[in-house]
Protein backbone atom coordinates (compact mmCIF):
# COMPACT_ATOMS: atom_id res chain seq x y z
CA UNK A 1 0.00 0.00 0.00
CA UNK A 2 1.00 3.40 -1.44
CA UNK A 3 0.54 6.93 0.86
CA UNK A 4 1.65 9.88 -0.73
CA UNK A 5 0.37 13.44 1.57
CA UNK A 6 1.60 16.73 0.57
CA UNK A 7 0.04 19.18 2.68
CA UNK A 8 1.16 22.42 4.57
CA UNK A 9 -0.20 20.71 8.16
CA UNK A 10 2.15 19.42 10.36
CA UNK A 11 3.40 15.89 10.79
CA UNK A 12 1.56 13.13 12.56
CA UNK A 13 4.30 11.07 13.28
CA UNK A 14 2.66 8.70 15.90
CA UNK A 15 -0.30 8.15 13.57
CA UNK A 16 2.08 7.75 10.65
CA UNK A 17 3.73 4.92 11.83
CA UNK A 18 0.40 3.48 13.45
CA UNK A 19 -1.03 2.75 9.95
CA UNK A 20 2.06 0.72 9.18
CA UNK A 21 1.42 -2.03 11.70
CA UNK A 22 -0.29 -5.04 10.85
CA UNK A 23 0.14 -8.83 11.63
CA UNK A 24 2.51 -9.81 9.04
CA UNK A 25 4.56 -6.56 9.06
CA UNK A 26 7.98 -7.45 10.82
CA UNK A 27 9.66 -4.02 10.38
CA UNK A 28 8.63 -0.37 9.57
CA UNK A 29 11.80 1.94 8.96
CA UNK A 30 11.34 5.31 9.32
CA UNK A 31 13.37 8.64 8.31
CA UNK A 32 12.06 12.28 9.36
CA UNK A 33 13.63 15.10 8.47
CA UNK A 34 13.46 18.38 10.86
CA UNK A 35 13.87 22.43 10.02
CA UNK A 36 17.40 23.05 10.88
CA UNK A 37 17.93 26.44 12.43
CA UNK A 38 21.39 26.82 10.10
CA UNK A 39 23.53 30.13 11.12
CA UNK A 40 19.82 31.44 12.21
CA UNK A 41 17.50 30.52 9.87
CA UNK A 42 14.14 31.71 11.48
CA UNK A 43 11.69 30.26 8.88
CA UNK A 44 11.41 28.05 5.82
CA UNK A 45 9.17 27.95 2.76
CA UNK A 46 8.67 24.63 1.30
CA UNK A 47 6.91 25.67 -2.77
CA UNK A 48 6.04 22.42 -4.90
CA UNK A 49 4.69 21.69 -7.88
CA UNK A 50 1.00 20.28 -7.32
CA UNK A 51 0.14 17.13 -9.36
CA UNK A 52 3.81 16.69 -10.48
CA UNK A 53 5.37 16.31 -7.14
CA UNK A 54 2.73 13.69 -5.63
CA UNK A 55 3.27 11.84 -9.28
CA UNK A 56 6.99 12.16 -8.76
CA UNK A 57 6.49 11.13 -4.77
CA UNK A 58 4.52 8.16 -6.09
CA UNK A 59 6.72 7.17 -8.98
CA UNK A 60 9.43 6.87 -6.80
CA UNK A 61 7.52 4.71 -4.22
CA UNK A 62 6.19 2.16 -6.87
CA UNK A 63 9.93 1.58 -8.11
CA UNK A 64 10.87 1.23 -4.47
CA UNK A 65 8.17 -1.47 -4.32
CA UNK A 66 9.15 -3.45 -6.85
CA UNK A 67 12.95 -3.46 -5.62
CA UNK A 68 12.34 -4.65 -2.42
CA UNK A 69 9.65 -6.86 -0.70
CA UNK A 70 7.22 -3.87 1.33
CA UNK A 71 3.74 -4.28 2.73
CA UNK A 72 3.43 -0.26 2.68
CA UNK A 73 5.23 2.64 1.97
CA UNK A 74 4.93 6.16 2.63
CA UNK A 75 5.88 9.49 1.64
CA UNK A 76 4.90 12.96 3.68
CA UNK A 77 6.13 15.91 2.54
CA UNK A 78 4.82 19.49 4.42
CA UNK A 79 5.03 22.68 1.76
CA UNK A 80 4.59 26.30 3.18
CA UNK A 81 5.64 28.22 6.39
CA UNK A 82 7.72 26.33 8.51
CA UNK A 83 10.12 26.79 12.01
CA UNK A 84 13.29 25.36 13.12
CA UNK A 85 12.17 22.26 15.08
CA UNK A 86 9.26 21.47 12.45
CA UNK A 87 8.88 17.92 10.95
CA UNK A 88 9.31 18.78 7.15
CA UNK A 89 9.88 15.35 6.12
CA UNK A 90 8.58 11.65 6.76
CA UNK A 91 9.51 8.17 4.52
CA UNK A 92 8.07 5.32 6.43
CA UNK A 93 8.74 1.65 4.54
CA UNK A 94 6.89 -1.27 6.26
CA UNK A 95 8.44 -4.90 5.39
CA UNK A 96 8.25 -8.62 6.88
CA UNK A 97 12.32 -8.00 7.76
CA UNK A 98 14.34 -5.28 8.37
CA UNK A 99 16.94 -5.40 5.98
CA UNK A 100 14.02 -4.15 3.41
CA UNK A 101 12.24 -1.78 5.25
CA UNK A 102 15.93 0.13 5.96
CA UNK A 103 17.31 -0.19 2.53
CA UNK A 104 13.78 1.26 0.68
CA UNK A 105 13.91 3.84 3.29
CA UNK A 106 17.37 5.23 2.48
CA UNK A 107 15.90 5.30 -1.45
CA UNK A 108 12.92 6.76 -0.75
CA UNK A 109 14.60 9.98 1.28
CA UNK A 110 17.35 9.78 -1.29
CA UNK A 111 15.29 9.62 -4.12
CA UNK A 112 12.91 12.20 -2.96
CA UNK A 113 15.99 14.76 -2.71
CA UNK A 114 16.76 14.58 -6.41
CA UNK A 115 13.61 13.28 -8.44
CA UNK A 116 10.63 15.21 -6.55
CA UNK A 117 9.62 19.05 -7.37
CA UNK A 118 10.29 21.03 -4.22
CA UNK A 119 12.02 24.15 -3.38
CA UNK A 120 13.53 25.48 -0.27
CA UNK A 121 13.36 29.24 0.56
CA UNK A 122 14.92 30.44 3.81
CA UNK A 123 14.61 33.39 6.03
CA UNK A 124 16.96 35.06 8.64
CA UNK A 125 16.77 38.10 10.56
CA UNK A 126 14.02 38.93 7.61
CA UNK A 127 16.38 38.28 4.39
CA UNK A 128 15.17 35.41 2.40
CA UNK A 129 17.64 33.30 0.33
CA UNK A 130 16.95 30.16 -2.23
CA UNK A 131 18.81 27.35 -0.98
CA UNK A 132 20.89 25.87 -3.55
CA UNK A 133 20.90 22.25 -4.55
CA UNK A 134 23.93 20.32 -3.42
CA UNK A 135 25.47 18.02 -5.10
CA UNK A 136 26.08 15.27 -2.27
CA UNK A 137 22.05 14.97 -2.64
CA UNK A 138 23.08 13.55 -6.81
CA UNK A 139 25.32 11.26 -5.27
CA UNK A 140 23.23 10.19 -2.91
CA UNK A 141 20.83 9.21 -5.39
CA UNK A 142 23.00 7.92 -7.86
CA UNK A 143 24.36 4.88 -5.62
CA UNK A 144 20.95 3.60 -6.16
CA UNK A 145 21.04 3.47 -9.94
CA UNK A 146 24.33 1.29 -9.81
CA UNK A 147 23.54 -2.41 -11.18
CA UNK A 148 23.06 -4.54 -8.32
CA UNK A 149 24.18 -8.11 -8.57
CA UNK B 1 -2.51 25.42 -29.56
CA UNK B 2 -1.32 27.71 -26.62
CA UNK B 3 1.45 26.63 -24.25
CA UNK B 4 0.85 26.62 -20.41
CA UNK B 5 4.54 28.10 -18.73
CA UNK B 6 4.50 27.61 -15.24
CA UNK B 7 7.75 28.74 -13.23
CA UNK B 8 8.52 27.81 -9.45
CA UNK B 9 11.03 29.29 -6.90
CA UNK B 10 13.49 31.60 -8.11
CA UNK B 11 12.73 31.58 -11.86
CA UNK B 12 8.82 33.01 -10.67
CA UNK B 13 9.97 35.37 -8.51
CA UNK B 14 12.38 37.06 -11.07
CA UNK B 15 10.06 36.87 -13.83
CA UNK B 16 6.71 37.99 -11.21
CA UNK B 17 4.28 35.37 -12.25
CA UNK B 18 3.67 31.49 -11.67
CA UNK B 19 2.00 31.35 -14.72
CA UNK B 20 1.84 32.80 -18.28
CA UNK B 21 -0.41 30.80 -21.83
CA UNK B 22 2.04 31.78 -24.79
CA UNK B 23 2.22 30.79 -28.70
CA UNK B 24 5.47 30.46 -29.65
CA UNK B 25 6.38 30.53 -33.50
CA UNK B 26 6.86 27.23 -35.14
CA UNK B 27 11.10 27.83 -35.13
CA UNK B 28 10.98 27.00 -30.75
CA UNK B 29 11.24 23.05 -30.91
CA UNK B 30 13.11 21.76 -27.52
CA UNK B 31 12.50 23.08 -24.44
CA UNK B 32 16.00 25.56 -25.06
CA UNK B 33 14.77 26.97 -27.78
CA UNK B 34 11.68 27.77 -25.65
CA UNK B 35 13.80 29.32 -22.30
CA UNK B 36 15.44 31.46 -24.90
CA UNK B 37 12.36 32.91 -26.59
CA UNK B 38 10.86 33.71 -23.44
CA UNK B 39 13.74 35.49 -21.99
CA UNK B 40 12.67 38.17 -24.86
CA UNK B 41 9.25 38.64 -23.49
CA UNK B 42 10.72 40.80 -20.61
CA UNK B 43 13.70 42.24 -18.27
CA UNK B 44 12.83 40.22 -15.55
CA UNK B 45 12.16 37.04 -18.20
CA UNK B 46 15.37 37.84 -19.46
CA UNK B 47 17.42 38.08 -15.59
CA UNK B 48 15.58 34.69 -14.61
CA UNK B 49 16.49 32.75 -18.09
CA UNK B 50 20.00 34.16 -17.99
CA UNK B 51 21.73 30.89 -17.46
CA UNK B 52 20.06 28.27 -18.91
CA UNK B 53 22.46 25.82 -17.08
CA UNK B 54 21.24 26.65 -13.64
CA UNK B 55 17.36 25.51 -15.46
CA UNK B 56 15.62 22.35 -15.16
CA UNK B 57 11.94 21.78 -16.84
CA UNK B 58 9.29 19.49 -17.04
CA UNK B 59 6.72 18.89 -19.72
CA UNK B 60 3.63 17.61 -19.17
CA UNK B 61 4.82 17.01 -15.98
CA UNK B 62 7.40 15.53 -16.73
CA UNK B 63 11.19 15.96 -15.65
CA UNK B 64 13.15 16.17 -19.09
CA UNK B 65 16.27 17.62 -20.59
CA UNK B 66 16.37 20.83 -21.64
CA UNK B 67 17.39 19.85 -25.44
CA UNK B 68 13.36 17.68 -25.41
CA UNK B 69 11.28 18.25 -28.11
CA UNK B 70 8.47 20.38 -26.89
CA UNK B 71 5.83 19.50 -30.35
CA UNK B 72 2.46 18.38 -28.75
CA UNK B 73 3.17 19.98 -25.21
CA UNK B 74 0.42 21.16 -23.58
CA UNK B 75 2.21 22.50 -19.81
CA UNK B 76 5.89 23.19 -19.43
CA UNK B 77 7.42 24.25 -16.03
CA UNK B 78 11.09 25.65 -15.87
CA UNK B 79 12.71 25.83 -12.50
CA UNK B 80 15.88 25.67 -10.34
CA UNK B 81 17.16 22.40 -9.34
CA UNK B 82 15.48 20.71 -6.45
CA UNK B 83 15.65 21.17 -3.17
CA UNK B 84 12.91 19.14 -0.98
CA UNK B 85 13.35 16.65 1.93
Amino acid sequence: MIRILVSSDPIDLAGEMARMEGDDVGAVASFCGLVRADDGVDRLELEHYPGATEAALDRIARAASERWSLQAATIIHRVGPMHPGERIVLVLAAAPHRHDALDACAYLIDRLKTDAPFWKRETRGGEARWVEARHGDAVAAARWTDPTP
Amino acid sequence: MPLTILYFAWVRERIGQAEESVTPPTDVVSVADLIGWLAGRSAGHAEALAEPERLRAAVDQNFVALDAVITGAREIAIFPPVTGG
